[in-house]
């Protein structure tokens, strides 16, 4: 469920970037407070674990499909939540970076709903209630399951909550959610099984490791509180400010403009140039910005015979440029690459690859 | 599993291509993060019914991938095969929207079919950038970038970590799925029951690993801190790089160029 660049509006892309990298940084305080440094390469490595983890694939009874582990809450099982966030967000990033998994500006909405609800709400309201210190194989069980499905089902939630903000997605509210929540109580339960078949082998192999684990997490001491205050303010700030960007009419970035220069004259000027080029166009143009007018309807017919499309201008001209920007992209790239093979500065060596 | 194989000789050859020595390559790393950055933001800012403005936009992911000397058929086959998410979620609103919004002659087009293919666009235009991003930079190049711009550097190190070990252990992992398929009839060691142990011992053996990499890290005396030859340097032309490009960025922004060509061009075949 990786949240994409192509379904978010700045708005909603900059207030979850906001809220992640301030998590981000609260981690990254709380680890470097409380460890040693041994628990850095555990981090990398078991974030890389995760992934080679996602190769391994096991049926699921009676179904023949097959599923595969997660991520967020083994991490948060094995490191703590801090850890565990700070783990999940790496290999998040590296997903957007070169699986192009989500994108760049959508990572913060990806961090946010894979990383912060398995790591700061399932595992510690959830979890670790349910697990307790001691924990035996049943309650292992039990609390693995019903907080990765907690965790898959507010992390979908809060997709749909991105995607309707964002407002590029047509699908409305109860739709996308009646969509979301089924599929995600079916895959976070496969999830669940995944974590716990994992989990109680570890506790079997090796218990130390999952009673330290359980220790260290001193989870008492996050303040969920603290957390959920700072990342709403950096929430609304960031939205607030970056909402007139996202507003739907493409003047809202006008206005920012103006508002920010401190002047109408910026805009003023832009309209003049605006007007003044609209005038040209006017003038000059064959088909008008925006179709005809009623009574010109009899003109329109007319041109209709010699160009298919007359009652479309701006589509018209619209496809014919951008067409035509569409080659001159091309033709730049191709010469720019032409010229460079000629050059040969630093062929790639093909026995390489 | 053989998809899984495949994406990841490909993090291989990304990685191959960033190590080349074309003037983009050359360019700081902070250079590039931010200038995509900017590019990512404007493109998404736009209408959910624009088109064609976004068109000349694909200006910035092809000439940086023509001159970082990157091959087009690798990129776009990337872009073909990712995440399925933006599509499958756009998809519905041609299915919702149905008020005709274009007349074309004859040929009526629905709102939904315009908004999915400005999805369609946003979607190649920005991971285009991210995978150009990537390849013209390299990713250690890209973390340094992210630590000098302030991201704290435990999750900096995190990721140069990750980056490392991804491969040792995906090829682990992939050992461990061909023997248990060699050893197993169709479907049948694949189930629960072994998935935990098998997945478990992979697990294990990680933290015996990252015990090791510790005990090395310390004997040769990590601080915390990584350390590179090159030192990061902001120099007048990475400056020019990044007002240059945003310059344009906020140009198109407010001026639809294709509608402007096509405009005069329909006017000339008249």
């Amino acid at each position: 469920m990786h949240m994409a660049d192509a379904l978010i509006s700045p708005a909603v892309g900059g207030a979850m970037w906001a809220a992640s990298a301030g998590l981000i940084g609260y981690c990254s305080k709380k680890v470097k407070q409380d460890l040693d440094d041994r628990k850095i390469p555990l981090m990398g490595v078991v974030g890389a674990f995760i992934f080679a983890a996602q190769m391994i694939n096991f049926t699921i009874p009676g179904t023949g499909s097959s599923g595969h582990l997660g991520g967020g809450m083994i991490l948060a099982i094995l490191l703590g939540p801090y850890a565990a966030f700070l783990t999940m967000a790496s290999v998040l990033t590296v997903q957007a970076l070169f699986f192009a998994d989500g994108g760049l500006l959508a990572l913060g909405c990806n961090i946010f709903n894979l990383g912060f609800f398995p790591c700061f709400v399932a595992y510690p309201l959830i979890y670790k209630k349910a697990v307790g210190r001691n924990p035996g194989e049943a309650r292992l069980f039990t609390g693995a399951i019903i907080s990765a499905v907690v965790g898959l089902q507010l992390g979908a939630f809060s997709v749909v909550l991105q995607t309707v903000l964002s407002g590029i997605s047509e699908l409305p509210f109860v739709t996308f959610v009646l969509l979301m929540q089924p599929i995600h109580l079916a895959i976070g339960i496969v999830e669940g099984l995944a974590t716990t078949a994992v989990v109680i082998f570890v506790g079997r192999a090796r218990p130390e490791i999952i009673t330290a684990a359980a220790e260290s997490a001193h989870i008492g001491r996050v303040s969920i509180k603290k957390v959920i205050v700072g990342l709403l303010a950096a929430t609304i700030l960031t939205g607030g400010a970056l909402s007139w960007f996202a507003s739907s009419y493409p003047d809202g970035l006008e206005w920012a403009m103006s508002k920010t220069s401190g002047s109408d004259e910026l805009a003023s000027s832009q309209k003049g140039l605006h007007t003044s080029l609209a005038h040209i166009q006017e003038k000059t143009a064959f088909l008008p910005d925006y179709g005809f007018k009623a009574e010109e309807i009899e003109t329109t017919t007319e041109i209709r015979k010699s160009w298919p499309a007359v009652d479309a201008g701006t589509t018209v001209s619209g496809l014919v440029g951008g067409t035509v920007t569409l080659l001159l992209a091309g033709l730049i790239g191709y010469t720019l690459k032409r010229r460079k093979q000629k050059l040969k500065t630093q062929p790639v060596d093909a026995s390489d690859v | 599993m053989a998809k899984i194989d495949k994406n990841f000789l490909d993090i291989g050859y990304t990685d191959h291509l960033s190590r080349q020595l074309t003037p983009i390559h050359q360019l700081d790393p902070r250079a590039k993060l931010v200038t995509t950055l900017v590019f990512i933001t404007t493109v998404v800012s736009f209408g959910k019914y624009e088109i064609s403005a976004l068109v000349p936009f694909f200006i910035y992911p092809v000439v940086l991938a023509a001159m970082g000397n990157l091959p087009p058929a690798y990129l776009l086959k990337k872009i073909l095969l990712v995440s399925p998410f933006a599509l499958l979620i756009g998809i519905f609103n041609p299915l919702i929207d149905r008020d005709i919004l274009i007349n074309l002659g004859d040929i009526r087009i629905a709102g939904g079919w315009v908004s999915f293919t400005s999805i369609l666009i946003r979607f190649i235009l920005t991971v285009g950038a991210a995978l150009v991003l990537i390849a013209v930079t390299g990713f250690n190049a890209v973390c340094m970038a992210l630590q000098k711009l302030g991201v704290p550097k435990v999750f900096v190190v995190q990721l140069m970590f990750l980056h490392r070990y991804m491969f040792v252990l995906v090829e682990e992992a992939s050992r461990m799925v061909r023997a248990r398929s060699l050893r197993s009839l169709g479907n049948g060691g694949a189930g629960i029951k072994t998935y935990g142990p098998l997945v478990g011992h992979l697990l294990l053996r990680t933290m015996d690993r990252a015990q090791r990499i510790h005990l090395a890290m310390c004997c040769r005396g990590f601080d915390g801190q990584i350390r590179i030859m090159k030192p990061l340097k902001i120099r007048p032309i990475e400056i020019g790089f990044i007002f240059g490009w945003s310059a344009l960025f906020i140009f198109m922004r407010f001026f639809n160029i294709p509608l402007l060509m096509g405009n005069t061009i329909t006017e000339f075949l008249r």
